[in-house]
């Protein structure tokens, strides 16, 4: 590569440094998107601004190509871990303005089941889209679930499971739900490799989703219906 | 020394392989999340029962109930001390049913991912990756297996680090690795990049190729990759039995035993040389698979159309390795790293 090709990012103006931004988080390169994250606070964007149109839009890309076969995990984590950086950044200052919230996701894998590499690709997918994520990691038995649901008061729970021995527990999870009336409180988003869409519904619950872009896109859609109703 | 494995081969020109341990257990009422690895130990006779299973069907290989049997995934129930302990009973079980078989039967020690994702991209090491994978394999050496068998990876660095553990427990090995997502692993190796990772291991497998994933004819699909690259390296094919449905509180894969059977001779006519099931796959399918080997004829390798008439169409419209490959990654503008 040659000298003519270095890009300083403060040089670009706003539309050509967010489109830079799309680039760098395609290519997962962290201290760039920390740069531009900067740079666009600096010439006065609000945080709001910054990460719908900068981070989301970037992941956005990110996402579609993961989901249509282009990229794989190891690209989608790097991209992740960049877009993290720039969100490390925004996190106080969009508590501070009071930003709009996108939503918010309970998410954990499912007793017995420690496979959380989807589980981790669907939160980062999701923080990428702006919503607020709450983990609980592995191995979540029906009242860890029940528990951060009270506490935490998301909009959405989602489960992952790898294996067949541990995805039927989805549905003790979710009767549990319906046992306690809380059900139709929650929209609640199923995944992982040995689901599909015919099991999703027959556990009951809203959605199966395919991959991290899947989910991303579908917890999307039920926000949309919520508020539309809620303006209804 | 000709390892057993490849002796039986050469005697017999193909061979039949096991199906699933999970469904099995989960069906000998193995509770959702327990550590299947427990019964080692704890419900000894029924891993006897799964064992015997696939050798009464007519497998010529059987891998132990030791998938879970590393530190990483053991952790999860606070027993990741007993990764040596429970492979090397897993793999005692095994030799005493193989023993039994009054024929040659060959056990595999089973060895699945540490569930954890590689530096750089993850946390963990490649020395610890090593030393794991070094451990579970001491352990099924001690108890009596034949060779230690890889399965279920889907990241080109965990396959190197087990060929470095295998090596330093002094154990031949087998390893499959899983080609899930459009036609690659989950981490995106195609089946092509696979025979040139296993071409390049100093620490050569006997045999190489894919288990679970998706369907059945997705997985012969990677085969078909596979044998395309003319590897020498003897080829396994492990699919799972049809796709899991929910019926009644349990999970029931609906590939029947027929369907197996001719996903077992076509896998063979594929260039697979070892051929057994994954997830679903019941010792009825196996003796099925079984009959089929044994009494249908070669034909010559099919088409990706005969593979989709007789086993389903493919999750994917591509496997990343033909020149129609989804749209070029984007293009960006170079740029240089500041310095």
């Amino acid at each position: 590569m040659s000298d003519e090709d270095e890009i300083i990012l403060s040089e670009l103006d706003d539309e050509e440094l967010v489109s830079q931004m799309f680039d760098d988080l395609y290519d997962g390169l962290k201290e760039e998107i920390e740069e531009g994250v900067n740079i666009l606070l600096a010439r006065g964007w609000i945080p709001y601004d910054v990460l719908t149109k900068a981070l989301v839009g970037g992941m956005t890309i990110v996402g579609a190509d993961f989901r249509d076969g282009i990229l794989f995990v190891p690209e989608v984590l790097l991209a992740a871990n960049a877009m993290k950086g720039g969100m490390f950044i925004l996190k106080p200052l969009l508590a501070e303005t009071g930003a709009p919230r996108v939503g918010k996701m309970v998410i954990g894998t499912v007793k017995g089941d420690i496979h959380d590499i989807g589980k981790n690709l669907v939160g980062m997918m999701m923080e990428g889209a702006g919503f607020e994520v709450v983990d609980l990691g592995i191995n979540n038995a029906v009242e860890a679930y029940l528990a951060a649901m009270e506490e935490e008061g998301p909009d959405i729970l989602g489960m992952s499971a790898l294996l067949t021995t541990t995805m039927p527990y989805m549905k003790v999870v979710i009767d549990t739900m319906i046992e306690k009336g809380i059900r139709d409180d929650y929209v609640v988003l199923v995944g992982g490799a040995p689901l599909n869409e015919e099991f999703g519904k027959a556990i009951g619950a809203d959605a199966y989703c395919r991959d991290a872009a899947v989910a991303v896109e579908t917890a999307k859609e039920f926000m949309d219906r919520k508020h539309n109703q809620m303006l209804a | 020394m000709t390892n057993i494995l490849i002796k039986l081969l050469e005697e017999k020109g193909a061979l039949l392989a096991d199906g699933a341990t999970g469904t099995n257990l989960f069906n000998m009422g193995l509770m959702s999340g327990d550590a299947p690895e427990m019964w080692n130990t704890d419900e000894p006779e029924k891993i006897r029962k799964l064992y015997r299973g696939a050798v009464d069907s007519g497998s010529d290989i059987f891998l132990t109930n030791s998938f879970g049997a590393n530190a990483s995934r053991l952790r999860l129930h606070g027993a990741e001390k007993r990764a040596h302990e429970l492979s090397r009973v897993s793999a005692e079980i095994a030799r005493d049913i193989a023993d039994q078989a009054g024929r040659k039967v060959i056990v595999a020690g089973s060895v699945g991912p540490t569930g954890e994702i590689m530096e750089p991209v993850g946390e963990l090491t490649h020395a610890l990756a090593v030393e794991m994978f070094h451990e579970t394999a001491d352990g099924l050496k001690a108890g009596g297996a034949d060779i230690a068998w890889v399965e279920t990876i889907s990241a080109p660095e965990e396959y190197r680090a087990a060929a470095e553990g295998f090596a330093l427990a002094g154990i031949d090995w087998v390893g499959t690795m899983s080609f899930d997502t459009a036609g690659r692993t989950m981490m995106g190796m195609t089946s092509a990049n696979m025979v040139k990772m296993v071409d390049d291991i100093t620490n050569t497998p006997l045999a190489f190729g894919a288990n679970c994933g998706t369907g059945s004819s997705d997985l012969l699909r990677t085969i078909l990759g596979f044998a395309a690259q003319g590897s020498t390296v003897p080829i396994v094919a492990k699919g799972n039995a049809g796709i899991p449905k929910y019926v009644e509180g349990h999970i029931h894969y609906d590939g029947t035993p027929e369907l197996m059977a001719d996903y077992a001779v076509m896998a063979r006519a594929c260039g697979a040389k070892i051929i057994g099931g994954c997830c679903g796959t019941m010792p009825e399918h196996l003796r099925a698979m079984r009959e089929a080997l044994d009494t249908r004829t070669m034909t010559q390798s099919p088409s990706l159309e005969e593979i989709t008439a007789k086993l389903g169409a493919f999750t994917s419209a591509t496997d990343g390795t033909g020149d129609n490959e989804p749209g070029p990654r984007r293009t960006r503008r170079s740029r240089q790293k500041d310095s």
